[in-house]
């Protein structure tokens, strides 16, 4: 096994390296025990890869990409985003390095129910402090790739599931991020849903974002580039595969 | 801080909670409406206790002399004492730099008669300076002047309404009103604000009064005023010091209070002073419980209303809100609804003292009204006060981590 992640790591030795994770330990304090969820993981995401991080819930995925995406602090190791040390940040910085590099797809979507879905995208640009105007246009922008330009003016309550997620993309796209991180983007959709996000989020791979996909669906993962298994805290199987394309499905 | 974006998000946040906004309004501006017209009637009643003072000098001293009541030094009780014009120098040379004006008061009844109109009037004869100490005014001519005292000058100066009864439409000014058989020239005529019978005196010089009706030197009474720069404290001692120097002078005993007898406000106004200062502290601490009970409401519907956010207020940081964002659009709201609510609870109270006006006279209460600098203070209140119900559920706010904040539950 250790032999297959030395050659994956050699089939991508010239490409960069967007995130690269050495040893990383995570521990949480429940009353007098203390839990260690994240027994020593050691990951290189290059950039443009579409990886799909699976595992049963306990197994540490979700821990994972909460640390990936600075939601939550590593207790030891190394975090590289970008070739940024990750590391001690403070909650001014946190905020700062999400805005720039990170966008967040969600389980259940998390709009802010009273604003319209172009409010919603654009809300990340108004923390980058970009202008009025340019906000509006980006977002449209935004909108119209995951197409929804129709439904600029809805609010979330107005929308199905899907489109509320194609939503939630546009908008953890808005903010041109490094990375995409997705936790359990189709879990709260129906199969069809979630083969049209899928779709939509191949698209956007296949423009070149690196993308994360925690997921616990087999289906879904296939349709990435790239399986991690997580079990009981450590990485037990990382493997490329065959891509299926969602656009088969829908 | 001012940036629009800013305002049109937490006009945003405020429209989609309405009922919750005009809640916690509600409570701070009926604090500020409880503390506006608490604070207006307290003044109210501020103005109707200044009133009783205001038709005359309010630091004046009355100095009178009456009967003995007891022996005293070998003299026997029921002596009557008799101010003199000496007594005038008397005062002034014994408390040097603290008499504003003095003045004696003579008092005799005459029929004044111009033409064929008669009337009896009741002649007052005084010094110059019994016009700063009566607030008299001037409505034409002059006052009684100091020459008019050293020449006992048979001048008068005659009240509104001794001038409207005798002299009908015509101009008292420069005419002689014939008074118990001699001519008197009319060089002034005054009004005053304490009421008919003091337009229907007759003022004269008590010099004159003093060679005409008696040929002596005596005076029914000595008015004084102090000096101003001095404390209602000191105002009483030197009261005091008058009625001491007058007992020692006549051979009176200290503890007789007939015979000399000095009064000055300057103990009603301390005591009507203590009052108010009591009713107005008490309207005070009334009023401030409102405000905070109101301060506290928005703080209270502040917590909720982040707690309520909290997964609000998680996407907004996981899209790289940073705390002091959360802070200040906490904070910004909480002011805003206090500073907007505030100063409609300021307004409407104004407006409710303006139309309660002079109708609560009954219940000493005279024009009620809140003043510029009460206002102010209303208003930076207001702002500490939103900045302080909004600072600890904004705190929570920042404190609010995505990852708890976003957990699927």
């Amino acid at each position: 096994m250790e032999n297959k992640d030395a050659n994956a790591f050699t089939l991508h030795s010239n490409v960069y390296d967007m995130i690269e994770i050495k040893d990383l330990h995570k521990s949480y304090q429940m009353g007098s025990n203390s839990l260690h969820v994240l027994k020593g993981i050691d990951f290189k995401v290059a950039e443009g890869e579409l990886v799909a991080i699976m595992g049963s819930s306990g197994s540490g995925k979700s821990t994972l990409l909460n640390i990936l995406g600075m939601l939550d602090e590593l207790d030891s190791g190394e975090y590289h985003l970008d070739d940024v040390a990750i590391r001690n940040l403070n909650e001014t910085k946190a905020a700062k390095y999400r805005n720039k590099f990170l966008g967040f797809v969600f389980q259940s979507f998390n709009l802010i129910n009273y604003k319209s879905a172009l409010e919603n995208v654009a809300l990340p640009l108004y923390y980058q402090k970009k202008k009025r105007k340019a906000r509006q246009k980006k977002a449209l922008e935004y909108l119209d790739k995951v197409g929804l330009a129709d439904w600029a003016t809805h609010l979330p309550s107005e929308l199905s599931g899907g489109q509320k997620q194609r939503v939630a993309i546009a908008r953890a796209l808005a903010a041109e991020p490094k990375v995409l991180l997705a936790d359990e983007p189709t879990g709260a959709l129906d199969s069809t849903t979630s083969y049209e996000v899928m779709d939509i989020i191949q698209a956007i791979n296949d423009e070149g974002k690196t993308i994360l996909v925690v997921t616990h669906e087999e289906d879904i993962a296939h349709m990435c580039k790239r399986i991690v298994h997580l079990k009981d805290g450590v990485i037990v199987e990382d493997k490329k595969i065959e891509q299926v394309r969602a656009s088969n499905y829908v | 801080m001012f940036s629009k974006d800013r305002w049109s998000e937490i006009f945003q946040a405020i429209g989609k909670n309405k009922l919750r906004t005009v809640l916690s309004g509600f409570t701070v501006a009926l604090g500020i409406l409880i503390f506006t017209v608490l604070l207006g009637m307290g003044n109210g009643l501020h103005n109707s206790f200044l009133t009783s003072f205001v038709d005359d000098a309010q630091n004046i001293i009355f100095v009178r002399t009456g009967e003995t009541s007891k022996a005293h030094k070998g003299f026997q009780e029921g002596r009557r004492l008799q101010l003199k014009s000496e007594d005038l120098a008397f005062i002034e040379d014994n408390n040097i730099g603290k008499v504003e004006y003095i003045t004696p008061r003579i008092y005799r009844g005459t029929l004044a008669r111009y033409k064929k109109e008669s009337g009896n009037y009741t002649i007052r004869a005084v010094s110059a300076d019994h016009q700063h100490l009566e607030k008299t005014i001037m409505m034409k001519g002059r006052y009684l002047n100091e020459d008019d005292v050293a020449e006992r000058s048979k001048n008068i100066v005659i009240g509104r309404l001794v001038e409207k009864d005798l002299f009908k439409n015509e101009d008292a000014l420069g005419k002689y009103l014939n008074m118990d058989g001699m001519a008197y020239k009319v060089i002034g005529v005054f009004q005053d604000s304490g009421g008919d019978n003091e337009e229907r005196l007759i003022y004269m010089s008590y010099t004159t009064v003093q060679l005409l009706f008696g040929n002596n030197d005596h005076l029914d009474q000595i008015n004084l005023s102090y000096n101003m720069a001095m404390s209602t404290d000191q105002a009483i001692a030197f009261a005091d010091k008058i009625e001491r120097d007058f007992k020692q002078k006549f051979n009176v005993a200290p503890d007789d209070q007939s015979a000399v007898r000095v009064r000055s406000f300057a103990e009603d106004i301390k005591e009507t002073m203590i009052i108010l200062g009591g009713i107005n502290l008490v309207i005070f601490i009334v009023g401030i419980g409102t405000l905070i009970s109101g301060v506290i409401g928005i703080g209270n519907i502040m917590t909720f209303a982040v707690k309520e956010r909290t997964k609000e207020l998680g996407i907004r940081k996981a899209l790289g809100a940073s705390p002091r964002s959360i802070v200040s659009m906490i904070l910004q709201e909480a002011m805003l609804i206090t500073v907007v609510a505030g100063y409609l609870g300021l307004l409407i109270g104004i407006v409710l003292l303006r139309a309660i006006g002079n109708n609560l006279e009954d219940f000493f209460i005279l024009n009620p009204y809140v003043d510029t600098g009460i206002v102010i203070f209303a208003t930076v209140t207001l702002i500490l006060a939103g900045l302080f119900a909004g600072y600890v559920p904004a705190r929570r706010a920042a404190k609010i981590k995505p990852i708890i904040a976003l957990r699927d539950e």
